[in-house]
């Protein structure tokens, strides 16, 4: 039997937030899945929606010309993908593929952003819990960055 | 300290043994067998230790005991080769010879981790000396809790023990969880840094050792998530490098302010690094 996913309340990006608070930025939720291999972003498409994930993992990725697809870091369950949707031209720059099955919840960008796209007012829970997510990855690139096991350990 | 398998008597002096094999485990690093077969007991050593490593007229290198503590008979370092030394040593080839005194150092505790859960946290050539104490849990797996593996290196390629990672990946006694900075479509791992791994582990802090080796970057990054996990500074312990000429508490080549990472580590809790991790050397 498989086992009951947490509810939305309880996902890491959400948790310990009031029920209004859940509300205001989840305004209009999906749940999705997707099949090891699927495509949950493409590069270049309309970027219209946070994913907050749950079960699987993704990878995003950037195709380099004539060297192909790479990886460039893994997310799994109870991190978030997608930012692309806070600023125009509101574009995905990057692929981020299931490696393994991924089952999300979908918010619709144009409620997060709230009633003006031009000039989003973000809830401000909301927009102190995506810093916190943008300060940690900063942190993660700068370090991948230093490629620290070049020489020596 | 030293465990005195090799000469005490002159604690400066190699010992010459034969190199039986040589392994290549990447592009710049290799793995050499010592021949200790004509030694009573073998080469005993404790999981953390180093021995120095002389290349004949060229010079002497500290470098990890990489094999299995259980198997005394058989003589293990992995070695990458930076310089002129580790070149040197690489160029012996298969009946050369080595000068090695050792073995040397602090090594990891072992003892006082039995009954906790146990993270080994390695980056790059950081597996080397963490490979023994793999070895040694599995080898007494039932004194021991959860036992995790988490590994990080530059790409797939530059991953040591391949082989050994896939297996011990599929062995249910131990977690194993690998991460590279980055990959091509076909690595089915995870891709990022090491600290992000332990976000998937269900640690449970009150119960956790922490045994970490790996660029000093990555573990002060790995300390800080480990305390943020809770996990206390004395249960947080990390292996240290730095340059060394003597190698049993002389010449104070290796010091860190208080300590001689030769004698008092080359394992040391964080509780007493703290202060001296951000030292830089002179
Ligand atoms: C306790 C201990 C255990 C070690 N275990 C291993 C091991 O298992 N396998 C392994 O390949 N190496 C290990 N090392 C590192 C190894 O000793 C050095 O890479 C070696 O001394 C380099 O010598 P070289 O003459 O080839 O290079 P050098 O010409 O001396 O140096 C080449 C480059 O390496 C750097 N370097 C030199 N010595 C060190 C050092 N001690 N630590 C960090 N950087 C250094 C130099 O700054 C320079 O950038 C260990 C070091 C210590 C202190
Ligand atoms: S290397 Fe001489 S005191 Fe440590």
């Amino acid at each position: 039997m498989a086992l009951a996913l947490a509810p939305l309340e309880e996902h890491p990006f959400l948790r310990g937030l009031s029920p209004a608070q859940v509300k205001a930025i989840a305004c209009e939720v999906r749940e999705e899945s997707f099949p090891a291999g699927a495509l949950l972003l493409r590069e270049g498409d309309e970027a219209r929606t946070l994913f907050l994930l749950r079960t699987g993992r993704v990878s995003l990725e950037l195709n380099i010309p004539g060297q192909g697809p790479r990886q460039l870091e893994s997310l799994k369950g109870g991190d978030i993908l997608g930012l692309s949707w806070l600023f125009p031209p509101y574009r995905w720059h990057l692929d981020a593929r299931a490696v393994e099955p991924v089952e999300v919840f979908a918010l619709d960008a144009a409620c997060l952003r709230g009633p003006s796209p031009e000039h989003p007012v973000l809830e401000p829970a909301l927009a102190m819990r995506l810093v916190r997510q943008l300060y940690e990855r900063l942190e993660r690139v700068r370090m991948q960055r230093l490629d620290l096991y070049k020489g020596g350990a | 300290m030293s465990t005195g398998a090799l000469s005490t008597a002159q604690p400066m002096a190699p010992v010459p043994l034969r190199v039986r094999s040589l392994r290549r485990e990447s592009a710049d690093t290799f793995t050499v067998s010592l021949d200790v077969s004509g030694r009573p007991g073998g080469f005993p050593f404790q999981p953390g230790q180093f021995n120095m490593l002389y290349a004949l007229g060229v010079g002497e290198v500290p470098i990890s005991i990489s094999g299995d503590p259980g198997r005394p008979g058989e003589l293990l370092h992995t070695i990458r080769v930076v310089g002129s030394v580790t070149e040197a040593l690489r160029r012996v080839g298969r009946g050369g010879w080595m000068g090695v005194r050792g073995p040397y150092g602090r090594p990891w505790p072992l003892e006082e981790a039995r009954g906790l859960d146990v993270v080994v946290v390695a980056g790059g050539l950081g597996l080397a000396p963490l490979r023994s104490v793999i070895l040694h849990l599995l080898r007494h797996r039932e004194a021991y809790g959860r036992v995790s593996l988490l590994v990080g290196a530059r790409s797939p390629e530059g991953l040591l023990y391949r082989r050994e990672l896939a297996r011990w990946g599929k062995d249910p006694r131990l977690k194993v969880l690998i991460t590279v900075d980055q990959a091509g479509p076909e690595w089915k791992e995870h891709v990022g840094v090491v600290p992000a791994l332990l976000r998937d582990m269900a640690l449970d802090a009150s119960r956790t050792v922490a045994l970490m080796c790996g660029p000093e970057v990555m573990m002060r990054f790995t300390v800080r998530e480990l305390e943020r996990l809770g996990v206390p500074d004395t249960r947080i312990h990390l292996s240290l490098e730095r340059n060394m000429k003597c190698a049993v508490g002389f010449c104070g080549h290796c010091q860190l302010v208080p300590f001689f990472v030769c004698k008092d580590g080359p394992v040391l809790p964080y509780d007493r690094l703290r202060p001296f991790l951000h030292v830089r050397e002179v």
